[in-house]
């Protein structure tokens, strides 16, 4: 068992056009640093400064993790994780 | 180059007057690999502001479920500016993730006078944007 990963289309540069992977980890930090092993790049996509990034949404089975521990939430295996870049602009 | 329905740019325009003075967005989706907007999906500001404009993040999660599900693609994402003219701000550059959409600006910025409602509508691909040309036909 791991945790699968779905990939938004900007991202699947990283994994070879694949829409979902897999990985391990406690926590978030630790499955995106595990990504980054099998997937160089994606790393800095997602997480910068150790936080998430502000305008990329990170969902463990359909709840966005800002409304749970962040990149410190924890995950386990047979846990979906879904990575989706905002939708946002504006004239500023 | 876009090819959109009358119909479905009397809705996004529709949708910009409405929100209007706020920002309005949304996405038309349509059938992967078609580049052919066809399902008109208006979206909620969740930013509900004049300046800026971003998907509610449960929004967005539904909406991209429902379009894998369905096997669509957001063939154009579009947003209204409300005091300035339809065109990719810093902003929209830097946040644009869709590669493949179109992404279709409109300008409210006129709604008191006569004046042409600007509907334009852009590529936007790593940093650099490129307007394109717009057709509008009646059915596909």
């Amino acid at each position: 068992m791991a945790i699968e990963v779905r990939i938004p289309t900007i991202l699947r540069t990283y994994t070879d056009g694949q829409k979902a992977v897999e990985g391990t980890g406690d926590t978030l930090a630790e499955l995106f640093a595990d990504l980054e092993t099998r997937h160089t790049g994606i790393q800095a996509r997602i997480v910068d400064g150790g936080e998430l990034r502000r305008f990329v949404n990170v969902y463990l089975n359909d709840e966005d993790v800002r409304f749970l521990d962040g990149i410190n939430t924890k995950v386990a295996d047979g846990d979906n994780v879904t990575i989706l870049p905002a939708v946002a602009g504006g004239m500023a | 180059m876009l090819t959109i329905t009358q119909a479905l740019v009397d809705q996004i325009v529709a949708h910009a007057r409405k929100d209007h003075p706020d920002e309005a967005c949304g996405v038309v989706a349509g059938p992967a690999g078609s580049d052919r907007p066809e399902r008109f999906i208006p979206m909620l500001n969740a930013a509900m502001s004049p300046t800026f404009y971003e998907f509610d993040s449960g929004d967005l999660l539904k909406l991209y479920r429902e379009m894998d599900d369905r096997d669509e693609e957001p063939v154009v994402i579009y947003h209204s500016h409300t005091a300035t003219e339809a065109y990719p701000s810093r902003t929209d550059i830097s946040y644009a993730n869709e590669p493949g959409a179109h992404y279709v600006l409109v300008s409210t910025a006129d709604t008191d006078g006569l004046g042409d409602f600007q509907f334009r509508s852009y590529r936007i691909v790593e940093g650099e944007v490129t307007e394109e040309e717009v057709t509008v036909v009646e059915t596909y």
